[in-house]
């Protein structure tokens, strides 16, 4: 009886998780403009949104194409800037070490709603016009510090000697760094990129402050002023749909990866 | 001849955070010499190997390479390679593109750097590992790819770094008869650093004895073994006896109130010396006639090859005897010592000498602490002066904070019936203590100086 309660807690649990997720999934193959109405199956949303013929034209393509594009600069940026900080921050000692750790971790904390007004007022205030650039250097600012928390562990476990043993082999400093530190912290940068990728896709508030007034609409942006609009664009179901299995698939792929992994080291 | 040196270093002096870790370092290094920086952790040789290296630029001084100063070289650019204590291969790396590290950096051609490759496999006896990942290697192999990996640039000079320190005793045995025979082949000049004193003895053509940042002695194994210059060596290589004792002329010293035959000239007549016998070189005999001195065995310890006694000898001093034969704990023995085994050393002090200055009628500032002295006539308030105090005056107390100044016990050396003891005070001044009590390396200490232990005489007339 016990493990029946057990069990059945775990699936309601599940179920209340997954089942917006689920009610999208199943509404996305139908045609109805509300959301609930089943008109028949149909996949007419996913013609539509692959060619273009969209509820609101071009608009939702763009947008996606913004989001994938801001997501791709910024995390790239992130984890070269992030990657060199943990860097320099392990060669630190004592207090400064820890001061600068703490600084780092404070953009993490701060709240998104902060961060995305400050943002807006440090651009407005010298007249920086406002548009990708702008949001492009501000997905960088809260993705970096990310990088670096996820690269400094690596750095922790890494011999302090091999930077060393490549000088002393005779590499420059900039080869040294390139040859053998990079592909030491390699992992650390994935996670690093990954979640600076997902940090940025995920965005809103911070995006909604410096994106400017020139129209620039990432999908976040543009689910929120379409629903003000009155009712979602229908082909935003599938669309959901779509990221929702990629990352299914994504999450699927890393964690077999890392269970080798795991698996490999235990079998040395 | 200067053409014969490969290394000369010069005036090389080294801090860290105010703390002098090399202080006025010289020596030179002959070409394929096969040279061990030896002394305990912390006396600075692993510093003084990766200045070599160019890892750490000195404050003051030079590191003469083949006649060049080479100081202000990077360690990219220096012609030497390191073999480090944790090995420090690369992981991502099989061992073939570790080995080939370097060479592929240098942009040989890839049939020379395969030839030369192979060639050290083959030298470290690794010939099937080349595509083997280095984290599936154990120590002892991984070892041997790191060796490899230095000596294939053909470097000037190979420093190794505790090489040895991580693997097992076993291991590290049949390492050091290998290395001794790539030394031979490669007739390259190695550097060495240990704290591993038979090793050192094992390996070198010469050792460098170092402490506190200091060189101590430089020599052959076999002179720095027989002929310590100070207390330091002689109980840092090998196990010894080291005694006070007293030069009544040359070639005659007295020690454990006994008078011996012994080698050593010029030290003087009635000059107070410290002595070392090692413990194989006193002998058992069954002849009164070859007798020196009697003693009675207090314990007897099998250690493998040898016998490990201890004897309280008939004028109370206890001293180390290594035999091939026992005897059972109780035996009154006779015993002597040839006069070639006895080594007679210049005391390097006799005293404690402080600079002060007076406080009072009755306080003196030493080692930065107020102590009360006895009523000084001719000395008044401000007056620079000398403080004496002898090793048996000064009291050392369980608790720090009992004392007049706090300090820790830094070394400790037996000399058959007390204790002498170099206590190192929170100030960093060196205070040097007999006594009968029993103490351990890194206790803390408070030391107090009774006021009429301490005398004092004017600075400067």
């Amino acid at each position: 009886m016990k493990k029946f309660i057990a069990k059945a807690y775990l699936w309601i649990l599940l179920g209340l998780l997954y089942a917006p997720l689920v009610f999208i999934a199943i509404f996305s193959f139908t045609e109805a403009r509300v959301l609930g109405n089943w008109t028949g199956f149909s996949t007419q949303l996913y013609t539509n949104l692959f060619t273009g013929n969209a509820g609101g034209g071009s608009a939702l393509l763009s947008a996606v194409r913004n989001t994938l594009l801001i997501a791709l600069i910024a995390s790239l940026v992130s984890t070269l800037l992030g990657t060199v900080a943990a860097v320099g921050i392990h060669n630190m000692k004592g207090r400064s070490k820890a001061a600068v750790q703490f600084v780092n971790n404070i953009p993490m904390i701060n709240p998104d709603i902060i961060t995305g007004v400050s943002l807006f007022l440090l651009f407005v205030f010298p007249h920086f016009s406002q548009g990708y650039v702008t949001v492009v250097l501000a997905h960088i600012t809260f993705c970096t510090p990310y990088v670096v928390l996820s690269v400094m562990p690596k750095l922790a476990q890494m011999n302090p000697n091999i930077y060393e043993a490549a000088l002393d082999l005779g590499a420059k400093p900039s080869q040294a760094f390139w040859k053998v530190l990079v592909p030491e912290l390699r992992p650390g940068m994935v996670t690093g990129f990954l979640l600076s990728f997902t940090m940025s896709i995920d965005d809103f508030a911070v995006t909604f402050f410096t994106r400017g007034t020139i129209g620039l609409d990432t999908l976040s942006t543009y689910i929120y002023t379409d629903a003000r609009k009155g009712g979602l664009t229908p082909e935003l179901r599938p669309l959901m749909t779509i990221i929702f299995l990629l990352v299914l698939v994504l999450l699927v792929v890393f964690n077999i990866r890392q269970h080798r992994a795991v698996a490999k080291s235990q079998a040395k | 001849m200067a053409n014969d040196y490969i290394i000369d270093i010069q005036h090389l002096s080294k801090s860290f955070g105010g703390v002098k870790v090399l202080d006025d370092i010289n020596f030179y290094i002959r070409r394929g010499e096969f040279i061990t920086l030896l002394g305990p952790s912390g006396c600075g040789k692993t510093t003084l190997l990766r200045q070599i290296a160019g890892f750490i630029a000195p404050d003051e001084g030079k590191i003469l390479l083949e006649g060049k100063d080479i100081s202000g070289i990077p360690p990219y650019e220096r012609p030497l390679n390191t073999v480090f204590q944790r090995y420090a291969l690369f992981p991502h790396l099989d061992v073939y593109d570790n080995i080939a590290f370097g060479l592929k950096l240098q942009k040989l051609p890839a049939d020379e750097i395969e030839k030369r490759v192979k060639r050290m496999l083959k030298m470290v006896s690794m010939t099937d590992y080349e595509d083997r990942s280095v984290d599936s290697l154990s120590g002892g192999q991984q070892q041997r790819v790191a060796i490899a990996r230095a000596l294939v640039n053909y470097p000037k000079v190979l420093l190794l770094d505790e090489p040895l320190a991580a693997l097992d005793l076993k291991m590290r045995k049949d390492m050091q008869l290998e290395l001794k025979e790539i030394h031979r082949k490669m007739g390259i000049t190695f550097i060495y650093v240990t704290h591993d004193q038979e090793e050192a003895l094992t390996l070198s053509d010469t050792i460098v004895v170092m402490s506190e940042g200091k060189i101590q002695q430089i020599g052959t194994p076999i002179d720095i073994y027989n002929e310590p210059v100070n207390c330091f060596v002689a109980d840092f290589i090998g196990e010894s006896n080291i005694l006070k004792g007293r030069m009544i002329r040359d070639r005659r010293v007295a020690f454990i109130k006994h008078e011996f035959d012994c080698v050593d000239e010029g030290f003087g007549e009635d000059v107070p010396v410290d002595v070392v016998v090692r413990p194989e070189d006193i002998y058992f005999t069954k002849d009164p006639a070859k007798c020196q001195f009697k003693a009675k065995v207090n314990s007897c310890i099998f250690k493998g090859v040898h016998y490990e006694m201890w004897v309280d000898t008939d004028s109370g001093y206890e001293l180390m005897i290594q035999d091939y034969d026992p005897y059972e704990v109780g035996t009154e023995v006779m015993l002597y010592i040839d006069p070639d085994d006895i080594q007679v050393m210049h005391k390097e002090r006799t005293r404690n000498v402080f600079d002060g200055k007076m406080v009072d009628e009755t306080h003196v500032e030493i080692m930065g602490a107020e102590f009360e002295c006895l009523p000084q006539e001719g000395l008044a308030e401000g007056d620079e002066v000398l403080a004496e105090i002898r090793f048996e005056d000064v009291d050392l107390l369980d608790h720090q904070e009992d004392g007049v100044v706090a300090g820790e016990v830094h070394f400790l050396l037996y000399k058959g019936d007390h204790y002498h003891l170099t206590i190192l005070t929170d100030d960093g001044y060196h205070i040097w203590v007999d006594t009968n009590d029993i103490w351990d390396k890194g206790d803390l200490v408070g030391v107090n100086i009774a006021p009429k232990a301490i005398k004092l005489s004017k600075r400067n007339d």
